[in-house]
């Protein structure tokens, strides 16, 4: 008998979820090469999205920036993410790594990437995943002004971002 | 129960965790929260402004009115700011 093949249905292709929380920096070409590798078939598109600190935020000059999480509650978040990215499109893989701890100026801080057979999947799910990290994931930034440590606001935009999705 | 604090709540607190029995009164997080706003003077100020206090329930999110147990974990934070 003929085996069929169903490329667009979500729920039979195999997806592969990486998800990391770690105190260390990444290689995007390595991580990338790494979630290629474990797909099930090539994908045909791979999406990523690198966050950095950056040196201003809100107009005010920041030295460094202090992360902090809930060890357990963010890997089980991230990986909810990552599932229902999964449902929502047709993808072969999906990768999250978000540090913590102390990063200086310029320091990569984050990670999403999703391969899948074409584009369109991948850039979308990368973005869904970002704006639901954004808000669903239990991290805290904190900035380093001068010699104060000022904890970050939520912000509204992140919570729109992430609403029109639903 | 287990009860952790994030960020500036852990601040105000003054603590990242604290373990307590339940008491009997405590049904839900809102009683929670008045029980701990009893402690101390920090706890009453940490819970000062309830609008900008998240909760998880053994790491999931939950309401203020989730019902809770004497072998959860609860945790406060504010929002979160990742990514």
């Amino acid at each position: 008998m003929k085996k069929m093949k169903l490329l667009f249905s979500p729920l039979l292709l195999v997806v592969k979820v990486i998800v990391r929380v770690q105190e260390r920096n990444f290689v995007l070409q390595n991580e990338i090469d790494n979630l290629k590798s474990i797909c099930k078939e090539i994908p045909g598109a791979l999406a990523s999205f690198v966050g950095y600190v950056r040196d201003f935020s809100n107009g005010t000059k920041i030295s460094s920036l202090t992360i902090e999480h809930y060890p357990g509650m963010t890997e089980k978040m991230l990986v909810d993410i990552s599932k229902n990215a999964s449902k929502k499109w047709p993808l072969l893989g999906t990768l999250i790594i978000h540090r913590y701890g102390k990063l200086n100026i310029n320091d990569q801080i984050v990670l999403a990437a999703a391969a899948s057979l074409h584009r369109k999947a991948a850039f979308e799910a990368t973005e869904y995943m970002m704006d639901y990290l954004k808000t669903s994931a239990p991290f805290w930034k904190s900035e380093k002004v001068n010699k104060d440590n000022i904890w970050v606001k939520a912000k509204l935009d992140d919570e729109f971002a992430k609403n029109r999705w639903k | 129960m287990k009860i952790l604090y994030f960020s500036w709540l852990k601040e105000k607190v003054g603590n990242n965790l604290e373990e307590i029995r339940k008491p009997e009164e405590v049904h839900n997080i809102m009683d929670l929260i008045e029980f701990l706003k009893d402690i101390s003077n920090k706890h009453q100020e940490a819970f000062k402004h309830l609008k900008s206090i998240k909760v998880a329930v053994n790491k999931n999110f939950a309401d203020f009115d989730t019902l809770i147990n004497e072998e959860d974990e609860i945790a406060f934070f504010p929002p979160v700011t990742g990514g």
